[in-house]
């Protein structure tokens, strides 16, 4: 890991610019958010290709819609709470269910949000977003893989969900040997006694987790899953049987999102014992973004004390 | 002097306090929104101090009247408000937004004594209020509902549902004012989306409209009688104002919308605010 921090939608907004100048079809539009999604660096550029709706999430996904539907490739950008839950049925109906080359790209998910508190903090949208037949689900880690996920999304054919975040977070990956490919985890460090699977920022906490485990003779591998839908079965499957036992982290509620996910895939082909890290089924609240992670049981201790209490069930089945 | 005079100087020093407690407590917190709780100062007041009908010490009296922040974001003036009406200590307000504490970053009914809805997501609060409205209807209750709403709020749809409804059930115990300080996030209302003419977008959606200025208490209040005496439909009340009214280098600029004042800076707004509260 580097020393680098950088939040992932400044990444996303310096991509669009890049897209922007590759490709004339490329369409961004925002709802009254313009500068915290980091949308206003293409509006800057590309102000003709640019759609500022105003406070109006459901028809932000409207118009979207409408411009996929003549051949643009539209990036619809607002706070991850709104983008997922606000204009929930406009996505499902007028995005989804037709499959349209819609991208919601949505800044601000998580707990991370912090001072906002509650009402501006989702821990619901990768479920909401995954339920939907058709939807591809994607949550970086870091700026680099954010530059490539987006690049991506904006090749591939049909409706994407990217989610972004607020704070500067570390920057894992290196431009120059990273490849993105949908729907592939990426192992990052190899282990035999258990697996972790991470995603977003709570990928790089994984990594500092399995440090502290190494030095307690634990010997954990690291799984980045930035696709999570399509999830990446096979390797789920073959981490599982590898280790016998598996940890998910995600900023994100336990219900619906990758420890779902990832448990749905083993109950069904492997079932081994699982510990989830994540949101305990409840709503955010108002506070400083590190003290909230601590307090919402996000670190990497918490991680650690995830894989040992899941080596614990391991050993007693 | 008359009874109006001393009734709106009483007010007048009231906004003092409630401005230099919003500047206060944004201070302390490190984030929060400056310029849509300025603007909204003179409203709040008016009602909180003159016009609602309230029991701080008993925050649930069925027959209160009830005022709905729909644009939750100016939460510091509606906490302010509260606290110094008495719902729970001014202490509460220096501990805003950090970690534990009581004020949320936006209204949270279920933690704070005073507050009749959670809001934060815009455009929400006044099909909450049509809801308050026929409930006090049903329950032959004379409480009168108020409501906040933003500028650049209206651009939301629920918005415009809400109104139809409150038209069509004939909520006259229901009144609506529009913080119309002509800025929202990314830059001037009518420039990121309009939303005019809002009079006849009322008007037509069968709402009594009132155009009134926002930081005159007088027409304010005037504006909440008015109200009372018309029969069979809402009123919107548009009041023009001032973002970040009241601190000179806050005013009309887009960039105190959400962002907090440094020590510095709340020294020498509190000071231009009369020197009412110590920094
Ligand atoms: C549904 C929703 N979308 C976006 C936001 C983010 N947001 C917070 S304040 C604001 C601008 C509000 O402008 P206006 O209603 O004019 O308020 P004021 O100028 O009085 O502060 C926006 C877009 C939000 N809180 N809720
Ligand atoms: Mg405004």
């Amino acid at each position: 890991m580097r020393k680098e921090k950088m939040a992932t939608r400044d990444a996303y907004g310096k991509t669009l610019i890049e897209l922007g100048r590759q490709n004339r079809d490329i369409v961004v539009l925002d709802a009254d958010l313009s500068k915290s999604t980091r949308t206003e660096y293409f509006a800057k550029e590309f102000p003709e290709r640019f759609f500022n709706v105003g406070i109006a999430e459901q028809n932000l996904m409207g118009i979207a819609a409408g411009l996929a539907a003549s051949g643009k490739i539209p990036f619809a950008s607002t706070f991850a709470v709104f983008a997922t839950g606000r204009a929930y049925d406009q996505v499902r109906n007028t995005i989804a269910y037709p499959g349209l080359n819609v991208k919601i790209a949505a800044s601000h998910a998580g707990i991370t949000v912090g001072e906002d508190g509650a009402s501006h903090q989702t821990f619901e949208d990768i479920s909401l977003m995954r339920g939907l037949p058709g939807m591809t689900v994607i949550v970086p880690a870091d700026a680099v893989e954010t530059r490539f996920a987006v690049k991506k999304a904006a090749e591939v054919k049909g409706p994407v969900y990217i989610r972004l975040g607020r704070p500067k977070v570390p920057v894992i990956f290196d431009e120059t040997d990273y490849s993105f490919e949908l729907g592939k985890g990426i192992i990052l460090r190899e282990g035999k006694d258990a697996t972790i699977f991470a995603t977003g920022i709570m990928v790089s906490r994984a990594l500092e987790a399995a440090d502290v485990l190494a030095d307690k003779d634990v010997d954990v591998k690291v799984v980045n899953i930035h696709t999570i839908k399509p999830i990446d079965e096979d390797l789920i499957i073959r981490c599982a049987k590898q280790t016998g036992a598996v940890v998910t982290a995600e900023e994100h509620s336990i219900i619906g999102g990758l420890g779902s996910a990832v448990s749905e895939v083993l109950a069904e082909n492997y079932p081994v014992v699982i510990k989830r890290i994540g949101i305990q089924d409840e709503f955010g609240m108002s506070g400083d973004a590190g003290e909230l992670l601590v307090h919402y049981k996000l670190t990497s201790k918490d991680i650690v004390e995830g894989v040992e209490s899941c080596l614990k069930m391991k050993k007693a089945l | 002097m008359s009874s109006i005079e001393e009734t709106i100087k009483k007010l007048e020093q009231k906004t003092k306090i409630i401005r230099s407690y919003i500047i206060k407590m944004l201070a302390e917190a490190g984030s929060g929104h400056p310029g849509g709780s300025l603007s909204a100062v003179e409203i709040v007041t008016a009602l909180y101090f003159h016009v609602m009908n309230i029991k701080p010490e008993e925050p649930y009296w069925p027959d209160r009247d009830r005022f709905v922040l729909s644009k939750g974001h100016a939460a510091p003036v509606l906490y302010a408000a509260l606290a110094e009406k008495g719902f729970f200590p001014v202490e509460e307000l220096w501990k805003l937004r950090k970690t534990g504490a009581m004020l949320q970053g936006h209204p949270d009914m279920k933690g704070t004594p005073g507050v009749e809805i959670s809001t934060g997501s815009l455009g929400q609060g006044l099909s909450a209020a049509n809801g308050m409205a026929l409930a006090a209807r049903l329950d032959g209750r004379k409480s009168r509902i108020y409501v906040l709403l933003g500028d650049g709020e209206v651009e939301e749809g629920q918005v415009w549902e809400a109104a139809m409804a409150a038209a069509y059930y004939k909520l006259d115990n229901l009144m609506v004012f529009v913080d119309h300080n002509h800025l929202q996030i990314d830059g001037h209302v009518e420039e990121v989306m309009s939303p005019e003419p809002l009079k006849d977008k009322f008007n037509a959606f069968g709402w009594h409209v009132v155009e009134i200025d926002g930081h005159n208490l007088e027409e304010i209040i005037q504006a909440v009688e008015t109200a009372k005496g018309i029969k069979g439909k809402p009123t919107v009340a548009i009041a023009e104002t001032i973002k970040g009214k009241g601190v000179s280098f806050m005013e009309n600029q887009v960039d105190w919308h959400g962002k907090a004042p440094s020590r510095e800076q709340m020294k020498k707004a509190l000071e231009e605010l009369g020197g009412v509260l110590d920094a």
